[in-house]
Parts: structure tokens; sequence; C-alpha cells
């Protein structure tokens, strides 16, 4: 089920609270937010996933545990 | 040097969520505003939280900023991210960080009643008990000489969550 998409409005000359669906333009907004974030997110994930691999390749290489890489650079 | 506070106006959200919080008809009788946010959103893990002026949606916004997330830092800019039509002013997280744990973010704009362009500096960090949780710092303009009188926050994805509060300070120099 999706959410509901509504913006809540405070005037801050009468302090009025009201909650108001979004407007059509807001909505597009929301969904193209959404899209670059999803985008972005997918970007890091593959890069972290890309070190993750070269990391345990050059190891692998080396014929050392992350450990002993580690006290290598100590 | 501005040095009093005064409370605008403040909300919180309801059941349910929201997808925004609008600050509108703010009096332009301040030197500064300053907006604190106590909040996490509904979905996903990781949220950015952005803010709009006047509904100007327009790429109107660059900024930068710089996080730490626990594993790793970085720094990115609107250059770098393709977009400008918001202001990125923070990290909140989203529904699978720690229950009932809410992220704070300031955001502090001088001047926002002058005819120069508004400058806005923000930081923000959010709770989570496991490695990785974000905090960092924001820099951003509005490219606009308009005096603010209203501003929306909203994160990239899903809503606000029920409890979250964003509360409006005006701030007048002695």
């Amino acid at each position: 089920m999706s959410e509901v998409a509504t913006a809540i409005e405070v005037n801050c000359e009468t302090g009025e609270v009201t909650e108001r669906p979004l407007t059509a333009e807001e909505i597009s907004q929301r969904e193209a937010d959404a899209a670059a974030a999803a985008a972005r997110q997918a970007e890091e994930d593959a890069k972290a996933a890309a070190d993750a691999e070269a990391k345990a390749a050059l190891l692998t290489k080396l014929g050392i545990t992350a450990d002993e890489a580690k006290l290598l650079l100590a | 040097m501005a040095n009093t506070f005064v409370k605008i106006a403040s909300v919180t959200v309801g059941s349910g969520g929201a997808s925004s919080i609008d600050f509108t008809s703010i009096p332009g009788t301040y030197t500064d505003i300053l907006v604190k946010l106590s909040g996490r959103c509904t979905t996903g893990t990781i949220r950015n939280l952005y803010m709009n002026l006047n509904s100007d949606t327009g790429s109107n916004y660059p900024f930068r900023f710089l996080y730490g997330n626990g594993s790793s830092a970085g720094s990115s800019n609107s250059t770098s991210e393709g977009f400008s039509d918001v202001a990125w002013v923070g990290y909140l997280g989203g529904s699978t960080i720690t229950a009932s744990t809410f992220g704070n973010v300031e955001i502090y704009i001088p001047n926002y009643a002058g005819a120069t362009y508004k400058s806005i500096s923000s930081d923000s960090v959010y709770e989570n008990n496991a490695t990785a949780a974000y905090a960092s710092m924001h820099a951003a303009i509005w490219n606009s000489t308009s005096a603010i009188t209203s501003l929306t926050l909203k994160a990239n994805s899903g809503n606000l969550a029920e409890f979250s509060t964003a509360t409006l300070y005006g701030i007048k120099s002695s």
C-alpha cells in the first residue's frame, strides 16, 4: 500500500496548522527526488561492492589475510 | 552578533506521517531564522532531507556537503549529484534504523529577509544502534533576492514519520 501524500502547513502569522494533499507538481517532484536518490544509492552500492571485490582479490594475490594486512600497515 | 531566539512556530507530525512540513507566512521582522528538526522517515535506511524556499522548485539551490557514516567519509555537491532544485540540508534515518530513535537537523539562514542571495548552512546526525549512521555538514545558497516567506522540508523518499517535530526560530540582532 502506498503512503498518503500530504503536507502539513503551519501558518506562522496565525499559528494555524492544516494538512492538505500534495499538488500534482509536488507529487511529480517527489517521484523525481525518489528516482534520483535510488540511482545515487545504486551507484554507491556498486562502488562499495567493487571496492570490496578488489580488496579481496588483492589479499588473495598477496596470500595474506585482512588482519595480516592491518598488521603490516599498523 | 545575533543573540535573541524567538520561537515562531512548531509542528509535530501526526499518525500516518507527512510528505512535507511547510512553514508559511514567515514574518520578515527578524535578522536570521533557524530551523531545528527532530525526525525520522517511514521508509528505507538513509534518507536525505531537502528544503525549498518560497515554493521555488527551479534549479536555484547549489549545495555542497561533507559526511561520515561510521566506515567512510566523503563529500559531494549539486553538480556531482546532478540536481539543484532543492537544498540538500541533512540526512535522516528511515524505517530500518533502531526503533524510536530520531535524528537531528539544524538549518541556519542569515539575512533571510534581505535582498541578496540567501546562504544556508546546516548540520545533521541520526541515531542508529548499528555500524552505519550518518553525520553531515551542508552549505547551500538560494539564488534569489526575494525575502523568504515560506519554507518546505521533505525527505527524498517516503514520509516524515509520526512524532517528527520541526520548530522555526527567529533571531534578532541585539
